[in-house]
C-alpha cells in the first residue's frame, strides 16, 4: 500500500519528515507504544496537502510535530530547509472551534497574532493603524466586509471560522495548517468556505496542511492526499489529486471527482477492516 | 401590568410584606419588646441612637473595606500563582481548601493575642474570610484556557506570560467580579464577628452591648445596618461586572 517518495536530498522539499516517530512521554517510548510512526513525508514549496483517516489516528499530534510544539522522539524534520527546534512563527494555524476572544471585536481578533510575533510586535503601536488596515482588507476578502467591529458572538459559526482562518493567516505565514476546520459547520457553509480558503491559496501559495475527515473536502481542495492509519498512527496511503485546477465546486459532481473518493474510502475501510497492526 | 416591572419591585414588595407581617404579630401577640421588637421599635431605637449607629457603622465600614481591599491583592496574587502553574495549583490547592474550612471565628482570639483589641483583629478577619473565593475564581479563570487556543498563540512564540495576560486575565475577570460579590458580604461577617468580641467600635461591638443593655430594638438596628451596607456593595459590584464583562453575559456566547 505504501508509495514511497523518491528521496532526492537536492529537491527544495518544504515540509521534509525523515522517519519521524514520537511518543508522548518517557514510559510509552519505552513500551514502544508510538503516537506516530516511521513518518517519510516531502512537501514541495506551496503544495496544498490533506490528511484523512479515522479520528484518532494521530492527525493532530503530526500537527503539533509540524509546528515545533512536539519534538519528535525520533527522526528529523525540515521545515524551509531548517531542522525543527521549537515553536514555527512562520506557521499559522486554525481548529475546529474558532476560539475567538469574546472581549475582542472581530478585527481585534485577527490582530492578536500581531501582537505577539515578531517582527510586528515591537512596532505594533507605532504601525497599528497600518495593521489594522490590513486585517479589515483580509475580513473583506473572506466576506466579512461590515462585521469587523462586530463581537465574534454577534457571528454564525461560519462567519466565526472565516475569522479564525483570517488570525491564522494574519502574519502571512508560509504554512497553513487547519485541523478539521470545517468539521463543525453545515454542508452548504462548509462548502462556501472550501472556495474562500481555495481562493486565498491560490493567491497566496502559502503550504497548507489540512487535517480532516471528510475526503470530499480533501480531495477538492488538496494536491497530494494522504491517508493515515490508526494506532500505530502511520501513512498508508499517498494519492495524488490531479483534477485541473482552478477548480469549482462543479467539479465535485464529476466522475473523476467520486472515483477518487471512492478509491480513498476504499483504502479507509480497509485499514478499519484489517485493524491496526497489519497495515504496511 | 407587565411582567418586568413586577419582577424589579418583587424583592421590595415581599420586604413590605414580612415587615407587615412582623408588626401585625407583634402587635396582635403583644410580645414583648425586649424578646423580640417590633419594627416599629426598631425604627424609633434606629432614629434615636442614628449617630451613635452612624459612627459605629463608619467603623465596621472602613475596616471591612480595607480587609477586602487586602483580599482582592492577596487573593489576586495567589490565584494568580495558582492558575498560571500545575505545580503550585497541585501545591497550594489542597492547603488552600483545608485552611478555608477553619471557621475565621476562632481565629479572632488568636488575632487578639498577637494585635490586641481593636482594628486589628477585625481587619484580618475580614481579609481571612474573604479572599478565599477570590483566588478560586481568579485560579479557574486562568486555569481553564483552550488547549487550542494556546497553542495558536505558543506557536507564535508566544510565552507564558503573553497568554495569560492576552487571554487568561481577561478570560477570568466575569469569575473574578462574581466572586467580588460573595467575598464582600463575608467580608462584613468577618468583620461582624471579629468585632463582637475584640473591639470597643463597630458594629459587631453594638450588637454586644447592645444586647447586654437589653435593647433589643438598637441591637436589631445595627444588625439592619450591616445588612445595607453589605447589600449596597453587592450591587455595586453587580453594576461594575455588568459593565466591564458584558461579554460574557450574552446568551448567543458559545465558550
Amino acid at each position: 500500500m505504501t508509495t514511497t517518495v523518491h528521496d532526492n536530498p537536492a529537491a527544495p522539499w518544504f515540509v521534509d519528515f525523515q522517519d519521524v516517530w514520537l511518543a508522548y512521554n518517557h514510559e510509552l517510548l519505552q513500551q514502544n507504544h508510538f503516537a506516530v510512526e516511521a513518518i517519510d513525508l516531502k512537501v514541495r514549496q506551496g503544495e496544498f496537502i490533506a490528511i484523512v483517516g479515522p479520528s484518532g489516528c494521530g492527525k493532530s499530534t503530526f500537527m503539533k510535530l509540524t509546528t515545533g510544539l512536539k519534538m519528535p522522539s525520533m527522526g528529523k524534520i525540515l521545515i524551509d530547509g531548517q531542522p525543527v527546534t521549537g515553536p514555527l512563527k512562520i506557521s499559522g494555524m486554525a481548529f475546529q472551534a474558532p476560539s475567538l476572544l469574546p472581549w475582542r471585536t472581530t478585527v481585534d481578533n485577527v490582530l492578536l497574532p500581531l501582537e505577539i510575533v515578531e517582527p510586528y510586535r515591537s512596532q505594533f503601536k507605532a504601525k497599528r493603524k497600518e495593521y489594522e488596515e490590513r486585517a479589515r482588507k483580509l475580513l473583506q476578502k473572506v466576506g466579512l466586509g461590515g462585521y469587523e467591529d462586530k463581537f465574534p458572538w454577534q457571528l454564525s459559526g461560519g462567519m466565526q471560522q472565516r475569522a479564525s482562518i483570517c488570525r491564522a493567516l494574519i502574519h502571512e505565514p508560509k504554512m497553513l495548517l487547519l485541523d478539521e476546520p470545517f468539521g463543525a459547520l453545515d454542508a452548504f457553509t462548509r462548502e462556501e468556505l472550501w472556495c474562500i480558503l481555495r481562493d486565498l491559496w491560490t493567491e497566496q501559495r502559502f503550504n497548507v496542511i489540512l487535517v480532516t475527515h471528510d475526503l470530499r473536502e480533501s480531495v477538492f481542495l488538496a494536491d497530494t492526499v494522504y491517508v493515515m492509519s490508526k494506532s500505530p498512527g502511520r501513512f498508508v496511503v499517498r494519492r495524488e489529486i490531479e483534477l485541473p485546477r482552478p477548480r469549482d465546486l462543479e467539479v465535485t459532481y464529476t466522475k473523476e471527482f467520486s472515483d477518487i473518493v471512492h478509491e480513498l474510502r476504499g483504502h479507509i475501510g480497509a485499514i478499519r477492516q484489517t485493524g491496526a497492526h497489519t497495515t504496511t | 401590568m407587565n411582567k418586568k416591572l413586577i419582577e424589579t419591585w418583587a424583592p421590595w414588595i415581599l420586604l413590605v410584606v414580612l415587615i407587615l407581617l412582623w408588626q401585625i404579630l407583634c402587635s396582635a401577640l403583644d410580645v414583648s419588646e425586649f424578646i423580640f421588637p417590633s419594627p416599629w421599635r426598631i425604627w424609633t431605637q434606629f432614629l434615636e441612637f442614628k449617630g451613635i449607629i452612624a459612627a459605629h457603622a463608619w467603623r465596621t465600614f472602613w475596616v471591612t473595606m480595607v480587609g477586602f481591599g487586602i483580599a482582592i491583592v492577596v487573593g489576586v496574587l495567589l490565584g494568580f500563582v495558582i492558575g498560571s502553574s500545575r505545580l503550585a495549583y497541585a501545591a497550594v490547592y489542597p492547603l488552600m481548601t483545608g485552611f478555608n474550612a477553619l471557621p475565621k471565628a476562632a481565629f479572632v482570639p488568636i488575632l487578639v493575642v498577637w494585635f490586641g483589641i481593636g482594628v486589628g483583629p477585625a481587619i484580618l478577619t475580614a481579609f481571612l474570610i474573604s479572599f478565599f473565593p477570590i483566588m478560586v475564581n481568579i485560579a479557574t479563570g486562568l486555569a481553564t484556557l483552550e488547549p487550542e487556543l494556546e497553542d495558536v498563540l505558543r506557536v507564535l512564540g508566544a510565552k507564558r506570560w503573553d497568554v495569560l495576560v492576552k487571554v487568561g486575565l481577561p478570560r477570568s475577570m466575569p469569575y473574578f467580579y462574581g466572586s467580588l460579590k460573595v467575598a464582600i458580604t463575608l467580608a462584613f461577617v468577618g468583620t461582624t464577628v471579629s468585632e463582637m468580641t475584640a473591639a470597643n467600635e463597630g458594629i459587631g461591638y453594638l450588637l454586644i452591648s447592645a444586647g447586654s443593655a437589653m435593647q433589643m430594638g438598637l441591637a436589631f438596628a445595627g444588625l439592619l445596618v450591616v445588612g445595607a451596607m453589605a447589600m449596597v456593595m453587592y450591587e455595586l459590584f453587580s453594576v461594575l461586572e455588568k459593565h466591564t464583562t458584558g461579554w460574557a453575559h450574552r446568551g448567543s456566547q458559545n465558550h
